[in-house]
């Protein structure tokens, strides 16, 4: 019997460490075994299952680019047993990771088209792996406008990165925090993300959307987007239901008949529309 | 498939010739009134009276926790121990009804639909089934409903009817089950010619799947729900004894630098079951919970896997602490 033994993880070092935000960080991971860095591959929308030895399995997504190889990153924040587990890690320590699961962003049916991101908060990482996939392939792509927001200027993610897609002038980069969430020397916007894309308001002529954030942003940005023209189509986000195998057999990520974790994460908002919006 | 006639002695010696091979076999065993399936020796320990056992079979091909890996942790590296197969234990379940034996195709659906599952698949290459056609049943069986019968031969490697003088129907179903009765070859008789549905209870359908598929399709949103799983206290109690319910959780279990990332069975209508970490709860109420029990068995597994995941064993039925009936309230939906 030679079949592979599904939750066996690979092995990773931590090779870099960087602290994102409060409980926040990203870690570069390296393979261990140069036989599997070199067959494994991803594409952007994917996600894993990583562990702490000791400690269990999460769910993330890969946050770097496929671009970029050697190496896989993920950000998270300290929140359960797994996390703080994580959290504890040192650069040089050992970790589990499982995967790539799930589906991709259809990147290829986006040729030529404007890319409109919006994320909010921690869920800047899902989109952060394709933003950087768009970036290096720049020149598949026509305008590319990023709107990212978080609750206080101390919550926003990779920080040296939004500085970086601010000053490229091939991309339109629009930073904002919630009400009252702003230093005395923010520069950027101010107030919630629905309300700052109404202001920005981006064309949706040959525009695919891409929406990630926490239930709430979202479903006040779909309304916004609607009024800006976009049609369901146009319009994708992911779904982050709990999960444990991730490989469609738990049973935990069920939404209606779908699996998160094989039908998704990635979807278009003409699919969830088809699937009931209480089961996510 | 080969049809043989076995007498009561040569079931017997039969019996211990699969004891002798040394095969682990395992039986419903009456202990302190509740009835199980349990390693045993002898056939004497064998419960005779029984309709159904409290669990099914589920667990001898997908045991209630077990080991994924195990590692250890040495001077800050990891190392893994892969599940090994080889450790799988020849085993034969002895006495099964149908509806457990049917219960194999659904559980293998779900763990190799898209990808297979090494150690699911590792306890299915290594277990035989010695099914029992059924000669009683009691109010909540009802496998006639869902594809199956007192003398369905679905999942069984030998499948024994039992006769008045103590003998038996074999049909010899599978390789495997010849690979069974070639332990003593000299005990399968030519058959009688008797016809084995004389001697099987008679269970009516009591609904159509076609229909509660139907039904369930436009179902989302109704309150039947509500009003069926009023009084569920998500016990979980029902997916355990279930034949084909198939969820999980992955636990660690650790002691010093050494763990184990252990399987272990979980249950769609427990509260925490889909929590976030957040606290975002897509199924905050128990009335999700049970529809989605009941869409993912009789909509879901259907649409997606092409097998229904229920074997109509009534075992949810029985064990359920508050008298909810799965029966009744998918007759009740499918009547709607």
């Amino acid at each position: 019997m030679s079949e592979k033994n599904t939750y066996l993880p690979y092995l990773m070092t931590i090779e870099k460490i960087t602290k994102e935000a409060p409980g926040v960080k990203t870690f570069r991971l390296k393979f261990q075994d140069e036989a599997e860095a070199a067959t494994f591959e991803f594409q952007a929308g994917q996600f894993g299952e990583y562990s702490a030895f000791g400690e269990g399995e999460s769910t993330f997504c890969i946050a770097s680019s496929p671009t970029r190889n050697g190496y896989i990153e993920c950000t998270f924040r300290d929140t359960g047993r797994v996390t703080s587990g994580l959290s504890s890690l040192e650069e040089g320590s050992t970790m589990g990771f499982r995967g790539p699961y799930g589906n991709v962003f259809p990147m290829d049916e986006w040729k030529g088209k404007n890319l409109l991101f919006i994320a909010g908060g921690i869920a800047l990482p899902p989109m952060r792996c394709l933003i950087w996939n768009a970036l290096d392939l720049r020149e598949n792509f026509r305008d590319i406008t990023i709107v990212y927001g978080a609750r206080t200027v101390k919550d926003l993610v990779y920080k040296s990165e939004l500085k970086e897609w601010e000053e490229r002038p091939d991309v339109r980069m629009v930073t904002t925090v919630d009400p009252g969430g702003e230093t005395p020397d923010w520069k950027g916007e101010v107030g919630f993300v629905p309300t700052v894309v109404e202001k920005v308001a981006p064309s949706a002529e040959n525009t695919i959307a891409i929406v990630c954030g926490p239930p709430v942003m979202i479903k006040f940005t779909f309304p916004v987007l609607e009024k800006l023209g976009f049609r369901d189509d146009q319009i994708y986000t992911t779904l982050e239901n709990r999960m444990k195998c991730g490989v469609g057999k738990c049973g935990r990520c069920n939404v209606g008949k779908l699996y998160v974790c094989k039908d998704g994460p990635v979807f278009s908002k003409e699919e969830l529309n088809l699937i009931p919006a209480e089961e996510y | 498939m080969e049809t043989k006639y076995i007498s009561q002695s040569g079931i017997e010696q039969w019996f211990n010739a699969i004891i002798t091979s040394g095969k682990r076999v395992y039986a419903p065993v009456n202990s302190r009134g509740q009835i199980d399936f349990k390693l045993v020796k002898n056939l004497n320990e064998v419960s005779s009276e029984y309709i159904q056992t409290t669990q099914s079979i589920k667990a001898s091909v997908y045991p209630k926790a077990e080991v994924l890996f195990s590692y250890e942790k040495v001077n800050g590296k990891v190392n893994l121990t892969d599940f090994d197969p080889e450790s799988v234990p020849e085993t034969v379940m002895w006495k099964v009804h149908p509806c457990d034996a049917a219960g194999f195709k659904p559980l293998s659906a779900i763990f190799n639909w898209d990808g297979a599952d090494k150690l699911h698949n590792a306890h299915l290459a290594k277990t035989s089934l010695v099914s029992f056609s059924c000669a009683s049943a009691d109010e909540s069986c009802f496998c006639t409903s869902v594809n199956g019968s007192p003398g369905n031969t679905a999942g069984s490697d030998i499948q024994l009817t039992m006769l008045p003088d103590g003998g038996a129907i074999a049909e010899i179903l599978t390789s495997r089950g010849g690979e069974l009765a070639a332990l003593l070859p000299s005990v399968f008789e030519a058959d009688k010619g008797v016809k084995k549905e004389k001697y099987l209870v008679d269970l009516p359908a009591r609904f159509s799947l076609e229909e509660v598929n139907t039904k369930l399709s436009k179902a989302f949103n109704s309150t039947v729900w509500k009003e069926q799983s009023e009084r569920c206290i998500g016990c979980g109690a029902c997916a355990f004894v279930c034949p084909t319910c198939a969820c999980f959780d992955i636990q660690e279990d650790v002691h010093g630098s050494k763990g184990r990332r252990i399987r272990c069975w979980d249950a769609c209508g427990f509260a925490m079951f889909t929590l976030h970490t957040s606290g975002h709860n897509p199924r905050e109420h128990q009335s999700q919970r049970w529809r989605q029990r009941i869409l993912h068995k009789f909509s879901y597994m259907p649409e997606r896997l092409g097998v229904v995941g229920c074997t109509g064993c009534g075992r949810c039925s029985r064990a359920c602490p508050v008298d909810m009936n799965i029966l009744e309230h998918i007759t009740s939906i499918a009547q709607q």
